[in-house]
């Protein structure tokens, strides 16, 4: 016998189609409720969202540019955004349906739930078709525009030389000072950067007034104005000119600033840029400072710089007595390394080096006895109380013969240089300031504290490290050379692009326990 | 044969008038179109009678009655009582019921045997009930609903209940009542039968929102097809008869 099993449940007819269901609240079939009520109402089944071709970017409204991947979780949350009236009714889920990528549409599968009469909620499963349709992005525009800069700095230094530029350049990586820039350009005498906000521009500009003495100006150049809405449209960009007085230089101090710092001896030697201009008298090893504004109030160049210096031969030393730091005041007798073995010319000259020299050394200084200085301050002095040489540091030629490569580089930034390509002998210049500038690097410990240097690469390193095997035997006695430890190297990361803010610490760390 | 009406825009023509084998009342309308509809079908058959209860049109839900007898609740004023007397037959009772569950369309169902009602009725009421109607009185419930005059509408030829009725409770209920028991909805599914539908012994009247599925299924279990008529049987055997010829 057929088992019929017992109906529980009673079943009515649905009041419009006639099929048989369960009675439900609306005592509609499913089918009849989808005819009568169209829960997608309200929801468009096309929209447009606006593409920017050249960075690949969806606008999301009103202002919003953002990057995403076909069939990406945010493309899906930009479309979803797009649809108005999806807040009435219940998401329930949501997917793409493959589109080809070129077709231009983008397709949505949406579910949703809705409440269709008291206590039915219908769910109902339809597509949505988005047009992507083709909008230059702002940033795009201003670049198609070549509008792109808002703010400019401009940074100059009337010097011969670039090794100022050199150091800027890796304080500005060590710093990650240069991550709003747009752009940066080289350019006579200085480096450009360019900003697309103009606070960034004077956070630059901040940043260099915390680290080296300067004169800034601000200037506005009117682009555009709406005179509807008030609003104007400029380019600023801020003339920021550095003391063109680097650290070593010798210094005529003008006689009223001479008098000013507490009677200093108007011939000085620049020992350190900070925030100020530090002078000392090789003499007497008193110090002093030059304000910024000091200087600026009355602007003096210097009287020779790194270039002039001449190398000497220690032939001995006799500290005098005083010391100030590291410095030791001492006399010491020198001649010109070129004339070593041709004369016996030979000078006294009264340096705060004596506590590094030891006879036989070289040494770096000015010869003023035989240089003709064009100066106006450097004329009023008696020229018969002025030394023959002012000794500025010890050179290191035999370590320099000897080790030819470098197991440390350094960062550079990415620089688009000025339009006309440097002369030859331009660029050899540039060439021998960078490699001033290394050496100044090498030969200076506080000055290497306040850069990142970087581990070279591993094969370059063999290399050298294979020279030094070679002419190790002919070399065994060391000049006091400030090597380079390894710990104060930092792994090259290509990946990555700023300085890691870890490891400063640590090589600050390091540093100080060197001095 | 079951007809579409509307009174005044409102679907719940139950409400508003009331049908039984041997008279018809009808709310003192705005419009004379629903008056007329009843007039087209129940003319010279019954009387039909335009009357209010209590003062108020919504006589369907406040009294209850069949073939022999009218129930009135107690708000009824002498002067309705008086028209009604006029206008129905004499052979038809007509009581006053002093009760407190006034909306006896609400919570007494009946046809010419039977009568459901509402569980908490008084007793005196149950057996006016039983007296003036001379129907056999069950108290019950309508899935689970205790207003029977509203969720159960019956003839005595078939009735309709509630939507959500059990089958256990159905059986139980044509049991007692003798009549085959369907459930449905009228008004485009409106479980609330008792005021979406007026129904007798030969003709219907539902909402104007029901639609064709569920006149239907009135025509059928209240059997109000045409067939039963004389002239539907002529109808049957003369495509018989051409058919043969032919």
């Amino acid at each position: 016998m057929e088992y019929r099993p017992e109906l529980t449940t009673q079943q009515i007819l649905c009041c419009s189609c006639g099929t048989t269901i369960p009675p439900n609240p609306t005592n509609m079939c499913i089918n009849c409720i989808r005819n009568q009520v169209d829960i997608t109402e309200g929801i468009p089944k096309h929209a447009t969202i606006c593409f920017c071709r050249n960075c690949d970017r969806y606008l999301q409204p009103p202002m919003l540019w953002v990057a995403c991947q076909l069939e990406s979780r945010e493309l899906l949350a930009l479309c979803l955004k797009k649809l108005k009236g999806l807040n009435k009714v219940r998401l329930v889920d949501a997917g793409f349906i493959w589109t080809e990528p070129h077709s231009k549409r983008i397709k949505l599968k949406l579910t949703i739930q809705k409440e269709v009469f008291t206590s039915t909620i219908l769910q109902q499963i339809f597509e949505v078709e988005f047009v992507v349709s083709h909008q230059q992005c702002d940033d795009c525009a201003k670049v198609m525009a070549q509008n792109t800069w808002k703010a400019m700095v401009q940074v100059r230094q009337k010097v011969d030389h670039k090794r100022t530029f050199l150091y800027l350049e890796q304080l500005i990586i060590k710093h990650s000072a240069h991550k709003d820039t747009i752009n940066i350009k080289e350019c006579k005498d200085g480096l450009d950067f360019y900003y697309a906000s103009r606070s960034h521009a004077l956070k630059m500009v901040e940043f260099l007034s915390a680290i080296t003495p300067l004169k800034s100006k601000a200037s506005e150049q009117l682009i555009s104005t709406d005179i509807h809405s008030g609003t104007s449209n400029y380019k600023f960009s801020y003339s920021v000119e550095l003391v063109p007085i680097c650290k070593d230089d010798l210094i005529c101090l003008p006689p009223k600033i001479a008098k000013a710092l507490g009677n200093i001896s108007p011939l000085v030697i620049c020992y350190r840029i900070g925030n100020s201009i530090h002078v000392m008298d090789v003499n007497s090893l008193a110090v002093s400072e030059v304000s910024t504004t000091a200087y600026w109030r009355t602007p003096f160049q210097a009287l020779a710089s790194v270039k002039q210096l001449v190398e000497y031969y220690v032939l001995d030393v006799e500290p005098c007595g005083p010391v100030r730091g590291k410095y030791v005041l001492a006399d010491i007798q020198i001649a010109r390394s070129q004339d070593v073995g041709r004369n016996n010319t030979t000078y006294f000259a009264r340096s705060h080096l004596g506590g590094i020299l030891n006879p036989g050394d070289s040494v770096l200084g000015y010869d003023i006895a035989s240089s003709n200085f064009n100066n106006d301050s450097f004329d009023l002095l008696h020229r018969g109380s002025l030394p023959d040489v002012i000794l500025i540091k010890k050179a290191y030629p035999a370590h320099r013969k000897r080790n030819k490569g470098r197991n440390w580089e350094l960062r550079k930034l990415q620089m688009e240089e000025e339009e006309m390509a440097p002369r030859k002998q331009d660029q050899e210049r540039i060439e021998q300031d960078y490699e001033m500038f290394l050496r100044d690097l090498e030969e200076d410990p506080e000055l290497r504290s306040t850069v990142n240097l970087y581990k070279a690469d591993k094969v370059k390193k063999q290399d050298d490290m294979a020279m030094v095997e070679e002419t190790d035997s002919d070399f065994d006695e060391d000049e006091g050379f400030p090597e380079i430890q390894l710990d104060e190297l930092l792994d090259n990361l290509k990946l990555d692009d700023g300085p890691d803010n870890e490891f400063d610490d640590d090589e600050e760390n390091d540093d100080m326990m060197m001095d | 044969m079951a007809v579409r009406a509307q009174f005044e825009n409102n679907n719940e023509i139950g409400v508003f008038a009331m049908l039984t084998n041997s008279y018809c009342l009808v709310a003192n309308g705005g419009s004379e179109n629903f008056y007329s509809i009843f007039e087209t079908e129940l003319k010279d058959i019954i009387p039909i009678v335009h009357t209010s209860i209590a003062g108020t049109r919504i006589l369907g839900r406040l009294c209850v009655g069949n073939r022999h007898g009218l129930l009135v609740p107690s708000t009824t004023t002498d002067q309705e009582l008086a028209h009604l007397r006029n206008s129905l037959p004499g052979s038809i009772r007509i009581q006053r019921v002093e009760e407190r569950l006034s909306a006896l369309g609400n919570v007494i169902v009946c046809n010419d045997y039977v009568a459901l009602i509402h569980p908490d009725l008084d007793r005196e009421t149950e057996e006016i009930v039983a007296d003036v109607l001379q129907v056999e009185v069950f108290r019950q419930t309508v899935a689970d609903q205790v207003l029977v005059g509203a969720f159960l509408k019956m003839t005595n030829q078939g009735a309709l209940v509630h939507p959500r009725t059990s089958v256990r409770d159905m059986e139980e209920l044509s049991s007692l009542m003798q009549v085959p028991l369907v459930a449905g909805t009228i008004n485009r599914g409106s479980d609330v039968i008792g005021a979406g539908l007026l129904v007798n012994d030969w003709c219907a009247f539902a909402g104007w929102d029901s639609t064709a599925t569920e006149l239907s299924v009135v025509e059928n279990i209240f059997k109000l097809q045409d067939h039963h008529a004389p002239s539907a049987v002529v109808q049957d055997f003369r495509s018989t008869l051409v058919e043969s010829y032919v």
